[in-house]
């Protein structure tokens, strides 16, 4: 259940991110009024928004760290966390802590013992390797004797949570539902003890679930694969170009005691947001939460990383054959969010792909009608640092990728030539405005985005105060963001070829 | 191949039961969150519409809600694709498509993008299994006008070729390309073992029967249809008294509605049988166990929706404990019986496992089927279902978006408006007793279908293994007409 968002194809964050200031009760002045924020010493960040339309509450968790601070060699480990997040803590999932924490400890020993030998350049022992295998499976089950599976969930559930759930990004990690507002308290306590008291319990069963998941999402998808491999394409250095889920090897290999260092490095409280939704009184929630979400260890907000993903020169692309439909994809690097042009690669994807008045939309489906679905956006797959704008297209039948990436060039080269019209530039803004105004009104959607907004800007206004920028976004600031970027040099296309399946050989092992 | 189903549904479970037995028995300690105090949940009456029923039959819904300065609405026509001339198959669709991008006489469909999206307003139609929709939201300022082109639309499409030749392309694209996504095929194909390849709800748009429906069917459609009982809803920041006018004046002028006739449908369920699709690019399994499901008119349907929830509902479902939890085998699991508002709706249980584990999957997928029968269900069970259900039952009317969207189910399908209500307190009321008998009245696992989406080389053991039977191949092949290659062998 704990689903990845793969962010597939919607531009990030920061396309909500606009006010409306002609609402009189939706502008920041009244949301001032509805919402309190409080640093705790650990730290970690309170925000409560007073919504009391119906007696519930959402929550959002947002821990700012995600796949793009796996270690080299441990891509996937910060999702594999996420999901440990779910197994319970010292105080609930367990019969006996202290002989489950024994037992844990004997079956990390035997793991380790067996990838010891299973890595070995030389001289591997294949017999030793399955007798090592057997010994974890044993100690596995010494400690699952003293498991009570999913109980974490188990209590949530049973008090009302709906929506239980979390995402791992590369950037981020989130996790959220919504409960009764009498399950405040409860939620507290169950929440902080995941943050703070985080147990690998059953870690190796739920790195085989993670596996499978990795098979749904990109091995046995037509698109996941295209995606991976143009990621992996487009990023030489950065940790953007590592698949989101992580290779097979690694993630099948990622241990408990690695999980938990994650934890440790990063699950503390400068490195948390924690955003709460509802039917809530802050006066009265506040002291409460503030007394559970203490337990977050203090610690450093975790070092920035180093790598810059250097300058792209030259163009690359990708091409894979295979019996599935063809699809195209192209990226160009552009700046990260903090960039002062944000808000005018917004106005970009707008004015190129939002709706059936969209310039792509109009030219390659209506008009031309080589493609059936076409959209530009960014950043991708991140927002944090420097990402993509991106280009996706799905050609109509008996229609070709080179003919999409030609209909895309020309609607690029037109951005890069003549000014978008008044009324294109006017509706961008009017559009963002409603758009942002329609997301307030849910609690879910709403506790995420004060939660990242607090992240990413460290003041949840920066999402009403983003008007003014969208606001001052001009016809050439568009033109000149659209020379900068749109450069044959700084991109990377990715598409899929149509060829007949392999030979009919030996295909009858199933069907038998 | 019935008794050798039944047969190994009862030898798994049986083991499936005996090694179940010490878990979850090892006795806590202390539970600190039971010592945390649950609060009197604040008063809440959620907000009704108000109901008006015009002198025509057509019913309408108001719903005020001034938190946000948006208007939005729809109105319902009966009938949708289960109606369509099997020949036609795909006319519905195209027809939610090209209605709203053909426009009107007065303003075609490009000219509404223009005038609605620089407002930022959206006017759209659909066409679903059981009715085609109008609907519309704005900005308060903007919602007179926005509701009288929605009316105009309504009332008086003007279908254009061009238009409906682009909807064609988009349904065709998708056609040829059906067969790429892995647990897309899994869902149609368990669909047409469910009810029958040419049942209207498991049948699907080819080239060839999207390729016959013409401007003159889209007309009929309309003319058809438009006379049926409208169920007009609108919701946001209005004036009740002025918008009831307005609602009033567009809508009572009308004719009396024409009512559908009754239904006449046979729902025999699915052969058990082992259906394979081979898929080369591949490496993890589709399955899907299939059988026929009820309709919410059934008074067991409380007892079953509680049966679901130990069966496939959530985190300590047997399903997910077992399949996912305890043996790691998928990310995916769950499922259960299901129920429509008026046609029985599918039993569905599926697993997404990797190849070589698709037996080892399937096997415990079915043993918790059988469970359900074999292994009684426990008082705690029971407890657990009836908390998960009940203590999240306010998230069905949390908001006023949500209670007007169940008043217009209830009243399209015709079910008394407090069905929520009375629904709750069955569930209430659930037993154990009454769980058995259910799984002993509905869940016949010699009825059920398997279907297996996958990689056939890297399928071992084979499915052979399951000892269910021979293992039926489906063949997906795409008609393609004029005697083209299938698709996925046309080279660009």
């Amino acid at each position: 259940m704990q689903r990845r968002v793969f962010i597939w194809f919607w531009s990030g964050f920061l396309a909500v991110a606009m006010a409306w200031t002609a609402a009189g009760a939706q502008d920041l002045k009244s949301f001032e009024q509805k919402i309190t924020t409080k640093v705790l010493p650990n730290g970690l960040t309170l925000v409560v928004c007073e919504r009391p339309e119906a007696p519930v509450f959402s929550f959002s968790t947002f821990i700012d760290a995600g796949d793009v601070n796996d270690p080299s060699g441990q891509s996937g480990l910060a999702h594999m966390f996420e999901h440990l997040a779910f197994k319970g803590t010292s105080q609930i999932g367990t019969t006996d802590y202290a002989a489950e924490k024994a037992a844990l400890e004997k079956v990390e020993a035997a793991n380790n013992a067996y990838e010891a030998e299973y890595l070995k350049a030389v001289g591997r022992d294949e017999k030793k390797l399955a007798d090592l295998k057997a010994a974890v499976k044993q100690a596995e089950a010494e400690a699952h004797k003293f498991v009570v599976p999913n109980q974490f969930t188990d209590v949530a559930e049973r008090n009302g949570a709906t929506g239980v759930n979390a995402y791992t990004a590369l950037d981020e990690t989130v996790y959220f539902w919504s409960m009764p507002e009498n399950r405040l308290e409860l939620w507290a306590w169950l929440e902080s003890g995941r943050l703070s008291d985080a147990v690998p319990r059953e870690f190796y069963k739920e790195r085989d679930v993670v596996m499978e998941e990795r098979r749904m999402r990109t091995d046995s998808s037509p698109q996941g694969r295209l995606v991976e491999q143009f990621l992996a394409t487009a990023y030489v250095a950065h940790n953007y170009g590592r698949s989101n889920i992580g290779w097979p090897s690694e993630v099948s290999q990622i241990t408990a005691t690695e999980a938990m260092n994650f934890h440790k490095k990063y699950y503390v409280g400068s490195n948390i947001v924690v955003a709460v939704v509802g039917d809530v009184k802050a006066s009265e929630a506040l002291p409460l939460l503030e007394k559970y979400f203490s337990r977050v260890p203090a610690g450093p907000k975790p070092e920035e990383m180093t790598t810059v993903e250097p300058k792209q020169f030259a163009e690359k692309s990708v091409v894979i054959r295979e019996a599935t439909q063809p699809m195209y994809l192209e990226g160009y690097h552009r700046p990260d969010y903090r960039d002062p042009d944000n808000a005018v690669y917004d106005a970009i994807s707008d004015i190129l792909s939002n709706g059936r008045v969209s310039r792509l939309y109009r030219s390659l489906v209506r008009d031309k009608q080589i493609a059936v679905e076409v959209a530009g956006f960014s950043p991708f797959p991140g927002d944090k640092y420097p990402g993509l704008y991106c280009f996706f297209a799905v050609p109509a039948q008996d229609h070709t990728t080179a003919e999409i990436r030609d209909g895309i060039h020309a609607e690029i080269e037109k951005l890069k030539t003549a000014d978008v019209s008044d009324d294109e530039l006017a509706m961008f803004k009017t559009r963002t405005r409603a758009d942002l105004l329609r997301g307030l009104a849910d609690n879910q959607g709403l506790a995420n985005t004060l939660a990242e907004y607090q992240t990413r800007y460290g003041d949840w206004r920066e999402l009403f105060r983003e008007l003014d920028k969208v606001d001052k976004v001009t016809k050439a600031d568009i033109r000149r963001v659209a020379n900068q970027v749109f450069q044959p040099g700084n991109r990377t296309s990715a598409w899929i070829e149509t060829v007949a399946p392999a030979a009919t050989a030996q295909k009858d092992g199933g069907a038998q | 191949m019935k008794s050798a189903i039944v047969k190994s549904f009862f030898a798994v479970s049986l083991a499936v039961a005996v090694l179940l037995a010490p878990a979850g028995l090892g006795a806590q300690q202390n539970k600190p969150w039971e010592q945390i105090p649950t609060p009197k949940l604040h008063e809440f009456k959620p907000q009704q519409p108000k109901r008006i029923e015009l002198k025509n039959g057509i019913v309408v819904f108001l719903q005020e809600d001034h938190e946000l300065p948006f208007v939005s609405g729809s109105v319902l026509i009966p009938s949708g694709s289960r109606d369509e001339d099997a020949a036609k198959t795909g006319l519905v669709e195209l027809y939610g498509q090209a209605w709203r991008t053909s426009g009107t006489a007065k303003m075609n469909g490009d000219a509404l993008d223009d005038l609605l999206e620089a407002k930022a307003a959206h006017i759209e139609t659909g066409g679903g299994e059981d009715s085609t929709s109008v609907s519309w939201d704005s900005l308060k300022g903007d919602a007179d006008q926005v509701f009288s082109l929605a009316l105009d639309l309504l009332l008086h499409p003007k279908f254009n070729a061009e238009k409906l030749g682009l909807a064609q392309q988009q349904l065709a694209a998708g056609i040829v390309r059906r067969n790429d996504d892995e647990s897309e095929i899994a869902g149609r194909e368990a669909a047409k073992l469910v009810y029958g390849p040419n049942s209207p709800y498991a049948r699907q748009p080819e080239l060839a029967t999207i390729g016959a429906v013409a401007v003159k069917d889209m007309d009929a459609w309309h003319q058809r249809t438009i006379g049926g009982k409208l169920i007009v809803s609108v919701g946001g920041d209005f004036d009740p008294a002025a918008m009831e006018a307005k609602l009033r004046a567009a809508f009572e002028g009308l004719p009396p509605v024409k009512a559908e006739p009754a239904r006449k449908e046979t729902f025999p369920g699915p052969k058990p049988v082992v259906a394979f699709i081979d898929k080369e690019d591949v490496n993890q399994s589709n399955i899907e166990i299939v059988g026929l499901g009820t309709d919410r008119h059934n008074p067991d349907v409380p007892t079953l929706a509680v049966m679901n929830e130990i069966l496939g509902g959530g985190f300590a479902s047997r399903l997910f404990q077992k399949v996912r939890t305890e043996q790691g085998l998928a990310y995916s699991v769950g499922g259960g019986m299901g129920f429509d508002y008026d046609h029985p709706a599918a039993f569905q249980v599926m697993a997404l496992t990797k190849s070589a584990s698709t037996v080892d999957a399937t096997r415990s997928a079915l043993a918790e089927i059988g469970g359900l029968t074999s292994r009684p269900f426990t008082q705690e069970e029971l407890a657990r279902a009836k908390d998960n259900i009940l203590n999240s039952f306010l998230f069905r009317y949390d908001t006023r978006e949500k209670v007007l969207a169940e008043r217009v189910r209830l009243e399209f399908y015709g079910y008394p408006s407090d069905y929520l209500q009375t629904y709750r307190a069955a569930l209430e009321k659930v037993t154990v007793d009454g769980l058995n008998a259910a799984a002993r009245k509905y869940i016949h696992p010699d009825k059920l279908a398997v279907l297996v989406v996958g990689n056939g080389p890297e399928i071992k053991p084979g499915l052979d293994e399951l000892k269910l039977g021979p293992v039926t191949p489906v063949d997906i092949t795409i008609p393609m007409p004029g005697g083209k290659p299938g698709a996925g062998e046309k080279k660009q």
